[in-house]
């Protein structure tokens, strides 16, 4: 991979990932991770929304207007989401039923209008589709992670319904890592995804803390003993 | 004579935190004593995983944020946070119910915060809410005053009946929950609440034997407790009057107009005042000291808020008894309150504010 495509997936999965750093999109973000089914189905859905529009916008990006790029934008990612709403709806039902209003609202995902605006109304074809990509798994690892989080706080599982997204042969997938006689219904209400996000949040800076303190102490011993005249 | 030269401010209590972390503990020895004598030694067992569970979270966090563990600890801020969470929670509560919640309040409510003197909110009343959310059946599982019950509960009893949800002999907290007259009983509030869904007014509803004394029986005596623990505060100038007194007061006031309206569905203010948690969380709750309002004016005005708010859920809102969502509530209003209650620097004029 060369440099700049590289440092598209740096920034996308992890230094400004949509999820944790952006902060966008985070109305689904904390409303479907209740299981990893959920959270698995919506990031497949946004990044397949983000690619096509991310690809369409580029395309066009010569042949819009500045005054009303927004609303070409809106529309584009609309159909896109419009597309994945009836494939959803024929092939994986429970599923659709389960996620119902976040499927069409995301539509108003801030994460994908961002990056039309941000960067396929600016970039070639290629480098949007990688960008897309990047962002797009960035915010579906995000909202596996939370997912998984709540799914084992609140009823001690992991891909409980995996059958809705994956078809009937995925029942095998259901582990039950302990059984609990009472869900922990804050972990699976609203309330636990914000104390779960946040936490996932604060994990992030500490690691980029760390790395941070690593660096300086490696350039730390790179510095001359003597300096003369003045430091640039 | 010496004089010393120090910043303000220049009036000081001479208590420490510590003294008075364990003066507020002192004052809720007596209502400790009638609650275990009302409902049985299933309050000393809350007890006593609440504070062993508060100091091991303490330490542990301390530990992480590499602090000094034991000098942090004689503050006593963990001991008073698991006994007013243990005192809070149904006595027969299973025993992961109460470590789940103390961890929580000193975990995520208190140390991530910062620690002592950082928190937002107050962490006994985040950590209610946060079971009462999570699990609504445990805790709504009150056990009648033991001169209601129909099973004798003895120390070994109780403690079968934290770990197990099963006293000795086998019956089942549902079963010890029915009272002499083979009902199943919950707190005064809670029946007075469901008895007016169902239609009965609160007179009908008044001749059941949970209401035998007044406010309902046992709680009375409970709340009475509770007030004197509060007034021996005050007296020691542990806490302030202004708090209790204005959430007492505007709860008083606010059911007084009410109950003057129609005392067929609105419960009288004595009733309000002598029931439920309102004795202890008008002295012991509302006034910590960390994220209660700190001006004099603004405490006034925490107070009503906490009152008012109340009264409101007790009467209009989803649950029977609703001090730890107000104490929550007035929490987060705290900065507004005291920004806006600033009191006047000496030397300069009176500023015309909001409030």
């Amino acid at each position: 991979m060369t440099q700049p495509y590289k440092e598209l997936a740096i920034q996308g999965l992890w230094k400004n990932n949509p999820g944790l750093v952006q902060l966008l999109g985070l109305c689904p973000l904390l409303a479907v991770t209740n299981t990893v089914t959920n959270a698995l189905g919506l990031g497949v859905a946004t990044l397949l929304v983000l690619l096509g529009s991310n690809l369409v916008v580029s395309a066009v990006r010569n042949w819009v207007p500045n005054e009303i790029r927004i609303p070409i934008f809106v529309m584009i990612i609309a159909t896109f989401v419009t597309a994945i709403q009836l494939l959803m709806n024929a092939f994986t039902y429970q599923l659709y039923l389960a996620l119902g209003i976040f499927i069409p609202l995301i539509v108003t995902n801030c994460a994908i209008i961002g990056r039309a605006e941000a960067f396929a109304s600016k970039n070639p074809l290629i480098p949007s589709a990688i960008d897309a990509v990047m962002m797009g798994l960035g915010f579906a690892f995000v909202l596996l992670v939370l997912g998984a989080m709540r799914e084992l706080l609140g009823q001690g599982t992991l891909f409980d319904g995996a059958e809705a997204l994956l078809g009937e042969w995925a029942t095998v997938l259901r582990i039950e890592v302990f059984s609990l006689d009472h869900y922990f219904l804050l972990a699976l209400l609203p309330p636990g995804a914000f104390i779960g996000m946040g936490l996932l949040i604060a994990g992030k800076n500490a690691i980029d803390q760390r790395q941070q303190q690593r660096q300086q102490t490696e350039k730390a011993e790179i510095t001359r003993a003597r300096v003369t005249g003045t430091i640039a | 004579m010496s004089f010393r030269i120090a910043s303000s401010p220049h009036q000081h209590s001479q208590k420490t935190t510590s003294q008075l972390m364990l003066w507020v503990a002192g004052a809720a020895l007596p209502a400790i004593a009638v609650q275990s004598y009302l409902f049985g030694y299933g309050v000393l067992i809350q007890l006593m995983l609440a504070i062993s569970t508060a100091w091991a979270c303490e330490a542990l966090i301390l530990a992480m944020r590499q602090k000094t563990i034991l000098p942090r600890l004689r503050d006593h801020s963990a001991l008073v946070t698991g006994l007013l969470l243990a005192v809070s929670i149904p006595p027969y509560a299973p025993w992961w119910l109460i470590i789940i919640g103390t961890a929580f309040a000193i975990i995520m409510v208190k140390q991530l915060y910062g620690g002592l003197g950082f928190n937002i909110f107050n962490p006994a009343m985040a950590a209610y809410v946060l079971l009462l959310i999570a699990f609504p059946v445990q805790m709504t599982q009150w056990l009648p005053p033991t001169t209601l019950q129909t099973y004798d509960l003895s120390l070994l009893d109780a403690v079968c009946a934290v770990f197990t949800q099963y006293s000795c002999q086998g019956y089942s907290i549902q079963q010890l929950q029915m009272g002499i007259d083979g009902m199943t009983m919950a707190t005064p509030l809670d029946t007075a609440r469901t008895d007016l869904t169902m239609g009965l007014t609160l007179p009908e509803s008044f001749e059941k034997p949970i209401f035998s004394q007044g406010a309902g029986s046992g709680w009375l005596w409970l709340n009475v407790a509770w007030l004197l623990g509060g007034l021996v505060l005050i007296q020691q100038r542990v806490i302030q009057w202004r708090i209790p007194l204005s959430v007492l007061g505007s709860l008083a006031l606010c059911s007084l107009i009410a109950w003057s309206i129609n005392p067929d569905i609105h419960l009288s203010p004595i009733f309000q005042l002598f029931s439920g948690a309102s004795m202890l969380a008008a002295f012991f709750i509302a006034t910590d000291p960390v994220s209660a309002s700190t001006t004099l004016k603004g405490r006034i005005y925490y107070g009503i808020l906490i009152g008012v708010l109340v009264f409101c859920i007790r009467t209009y809102g989803g649950y029977p008894d609703a001090f730890a969502f107000a104490v929550l509530l007035a929490n987060m209003a705290v900065p507004l309150i005291d920004y806006y209650t600033r009191p006047r620097t000496y030397g300069h004029k009176v500023k015309k504010g909001l409030l």
